[in-house]
């Protein structure tokens, strides 16, 4: 199971930029292995992170093989309003992961 | 950054040269991306608009202990209103054995135009980080360091 971080601030007043902080647990496999037989290990990563603010896009990131194993991403966005967050994994094989958490901003 | 672009390998080249490393893992240490690749990946993100050093802070340890995570922050200098804002902050490395990091798109909501994350570096080298400005500008910051242990991009797990 894919399991993710994230941390949101619970509060916020009106107009500041918070951080969010995000960590999931995945091997970000490069492609440019091989296994012990001389096999290539097939590249499976994270490609895209997105964060939505309610239901609005508000940070995407595109990563690459070099992105570190459980990749860890902050970025920053306004409170605008009381809602949801909602972060999506977008990785190789495996349908996406989302995670939410909930804002009041005051 | 001031690269100059007429010694940029082909993508052919570069794919030739991914080929190798996954074909000959023994070689790969001669045999990954060059800065010359990296200076060509950049030119398909810039085209021809020129890339002035400022702007930009790259974030990222001078002595790496162990390449296969290597904290980094990118902070780019913007107001961030809906007029001035960074639309886009990529990230470029010599060594690895292709040469994006990964590409952040950001926006007016941002608020503040930093991110973070862990990058995985194969070798002592440089890394650049380049922002794409709302009036179509690109303000560039790179980093040089040295990793002692890399990031096991090609052996057995």
């Amino acid at each position: 199971m894919t399991q993710a971080l994230v941390n949101v601030p619970a509060k916020a007043k009106r107009g500041e930029a918070i951080e969010i902080k995000t960590l999931i647990s995945h091997p970000m496999e490069t492609g440019y292995r091989h296994d012990t037989n001389g096999q290539p290990i097939p590249r499976d990563i994270i490609h895209t992170f997105v964060a939505r603010y309610n239901g609005e896009e508000v940070f995407r990131a595109d990563l690459h093989p070099a992105i570190a194993a459980n990749p860890f991403i902050t970025f920053f966005t306004v409170a605008t309003e009381s809602g949801v967050i909602e972060l999506t994994w977008t990785q190789d094989h495996r349908d996406p992961v989302t995670q939410t958490a909930n804002i009041t901003v005051e | 950054m001031k690269r100059s672009p007429t010694a940029a390998p082909t993508r052919r080249r570069f794919l030739a040269v991914a080929g190798g490393v996954a074909l000959a893992p023994l070689f790969v240490r001669s045999a990954r991306a060059t800065p010359a690749t990296m200076a060509a990946a950049i030119r398909e993100v810039v085209g021809e608009a020129p890339v002035r050093e400022g702007k930009v802070t790259l974030e990222l340890p001078p002595l790496v202990e162990n390449g296969n995570a290597v904290p980094m922050t990118v902070t780019v200098e913007s107001p961030m209103t809906a007029a001035e804002h960074v639309k886009r902050i990529h990230v470029f490395n010599e060594k690895n054995p292709q040469p994006y990091i990964a590409t952040f798109h950001l926006g007016p909501r941002a608020g503040k135009a930093k991110i973070s994350t862990r990058v995985r570096l194969a070798d002592s080298q440089k890394v650049v980080a380049i922002a794409e400005l709302s009036d179509g500008s690109f303000w560039s910051a790179s980093a040089d360091m040295i990793v002692t242990l890399a990031a096991c991009v090609e052996e057995t797990p």
